[in-house]
């Protein structure tokens, strides 16, 4: 129940690269046609996707963790019922991503075993704490909204599993950005309380979502290669820009202040936004976000507290079985 | 605090009404406690499902029962603004969450009772409790579904997931006589046929509870004393903290709007 009988990566034959196979995949990428998990594919695409893939799934789990620790604190049974939703849809979207990446041959367990280590990134957006309710309205509105602009592009990612799993995602994301945006509004057209929990959240979440789309261009490890496989369609920096446009006038609607004074919008009606810290993101990266000690902590507790409830349900699934056979012998 | 408990008009529809929303309120919160920290994933998105099960329940209950006492209280009013002497659940469902087997134990002996309940319920004179009831129905049997195979895998499973299992029966056994318990104050509903004697459910919830038990190699205990007192609102120590953690946002900003 735990995993997929997908882990044997001793039997394909990605070693065997030969230019034909090669230009005959980059061919069928270049005509849009998706590659499926029985096509051949060169070993470097399926490292680059199961890292990729892997990566959100983990970002899914570990992103349960800042908005459950408000499921038992929202403010009314209803803002209580769509939270808990919300979060448990987080943990189907992580359910299909590792799907998506067994398709790849690498199982699940291998795959959160990494994550467990340490090994294995995830957005570093989850390393932030929420402080307040407020953060639960902004982690919808601009962690959810960012995921949108660099999900929706994958829809169309040439990997048939992944752009078939984010079709679904992002389609919740985008109920659960709204969601968001609604608590938003209702915090900004509260108490005088409410408004600046809400400015604080936005102060607080602002330029660590700005740099949830990556390092700029110029300094990005993967980018060539994954547009040359149709994995990646839009830079890093266009996306953040794309969001930064989008945002910026919800964040007039709301009456609130983005916390960069030095904003403004261009010719082309652009928003340019100040310098990021990215020595800040590289230390987050590196573990030192405020909560990475702390995330990785849960789901090791979770892991460990809950090793004898596997073990448990695969010795019952093996006696059966076993009872099953001295029955069919009989 | 800052602000201040609500007063209810306990008659008898309100008052009943409210024990059952509170018993899906607790349960669900507990539920949603393991949001994000289940064995597995699988097991996460079915604990959610629950407590959302429970939670959907539970507002339309506070809904009904509010719409009863024709005063100014809601659902949230209900839930965020009564004390822990003005809650109304059963002891079993607000106790802690424990470690997986206690979870499902819990679960797996109300949901036994609840699928039961609710189908009785169906034939319930007042239509909207009647129509709650066909809804919960549906969901506690899935409750018990989900709740039986694992009380099977645990009792059947390791020596160590036997021992767990075991160990909650032994310890949440003395609170599952409350869920039977008349008072009153129901007989009357119950004679104009508005609610059902849970008295009459004890054997047919006994036979399902003994019959999945068994198959669990797990054993009942012998011990008939049963605790009580959460109908009246005498708990157990963890529902404060509980209610604390529930309703800190409305008690710490009043008269706000979420």
């Amino acid at each position: 129940m735990y995993t997929q009988a997908l882990n044997t990566s001793d039997g394909d034959n990605s070693h065997i690269e030969d230019a034909a196979r090669s230009a005959n995949f980059q061919a069928r990428i270049d005509a849009d046609e998706r590659i499926e998990p029985n096509d051949w594919m060169p070993a470097a695409y399926r490292k680059t996707l199961t890292r990729q893939i892997s990566q959100h799934a983990h970002s899914e789990i570990v992103g349960m963790l800042p908005e459950g620790n408000w499921i038992t604190r929202a403010p009314s049974l209803r803002r209580k019922a769509a939270l808990l939703a919300k979060v448990q849809d987080e943990c189907g979207h992580g359910l299909y991503l590792y799907a998506a990446a067994e398709t790849l041959g690498t199982s699940r367990e291998e795959l959160v075993d990494l994550m467990l280590a340490g090994k294995a990134k995830y957005s570093s957006i989850f390393n932030y704490p929420a402080l307040t309710w407020a953060d639960i309205g902004a982690i919808g509105w601009l962690v959810d909204g960012a995921a949108i602009m660099n999900q929706i592009p994958l829809c169309r990612c040439s990997y048939g599993p992944y752009a078939r799993a984010m079709i679904r995602v992002c389609k919740e994301e985008s109920f659960h950005q709204r969601q968001g945006f609604e608590i938003m509004v209702t915090l900004s057209k509260g108490t005088e309380e409410q408004k600046a929990m809400a400015q604080s959240a936005l102060d607080r979440w602002w330029w660590p979502v700005l740099m949830m789309f990556g390092p700029p261009d110029k300094a990005s490890q993967h980018s060539d290669t994954s547009t040359k496989w149709k994995i990646k369609r839009f830079s890093n920096d266009e996306l953040r820009q794309k969001f930064v446009d989008a945002t910026v006038p919800q964040a007039q609607f709301l009456g609130l202040t983005i916390p960069d004074p030095g904003m403004k919008q261009n010719a082309n009606g652009n928003w340019e936004y100040s310098a990021i810290d990215w020595e800040e993101f590289n230390q987050v990266l590196a573990g030192n976000g405020p909560c990475n000690r702390d995330r990785l902590a849960a789901r090791r507790k979770a892991h460990d507290d809950g090793a004898w409830v596997r073990e448990a349900a695969l010795a019952y699934a093996e006696k059966r079985k076993q009872r099953q056979h001295a029955q069919a012998a009989e | 605090m800052a602000v201040a408990s609500i007063l209810v008009s306990e008659t008898p529809l309100v008052l009943y009404t409210l024990r059952r929303a509170d018993d899906a309120l607790i349960l669900g919160h507990r539920l949603s406690e393991w949001c994000g920290h289940a064995p597995m994933m699988e097991e996460d998105m079915a604990l959610a499902n629950m407590g959302l099960d429970l939670l959907g329940q539970a507002r339309e209950l506070y809904a009904y029962a509010a719409k009863v006492e024709g005063k100014d209280n809601d659902e949230d009013k209900f839930a965020y603004l009564r004390d822990v002497r003005q809650y109304r659940n059963l002891l079993l469902l607000e106790q802690p969450n424990g470690d997986f087997a206690r979870t499902m134990v819990r679960q797996f002996f109300y949901a036994a009772f609840a699928d039961l309940y609710w189908r009785a319920m169906m034939q319930s004179g007042d239509p909207t409790l009647a129509a709650i009831a066909a809804k919960s129905e549906k969901e506690s049997a899935y409750h018990v579904r989900h709740s039986s195979e694992w009380m099977v895998r645990l009792g059947d499973g390791t020596e160590e997931s036997h021992r767990r299992a075991q160990s909650a029966i032994d310890d949440l056994w003395a609170y599952t006589g409350e869920m039977f318990h008349l008072d009153e104050g129901e007989r009357g509903l119950i004679d104009a046929g508005i609610a059902i004697d849970p008295a009459k459910l004890h054997a047919p919830w006994l036979k399902t509870v003994s019959g999945v038990v068994n198959e669990a190699t797990l054993a009942l205990p012998k011990s008939n004393w049963m605790q009580q007192g959460g109908r009246d609102g005498r708990h157990s120590e963890h529902l404060g903290h509980l209610l604390s953690e529930l309703q800190s946002m409305p008690r710490t900003f009043p008269g706000a709007t979420w």
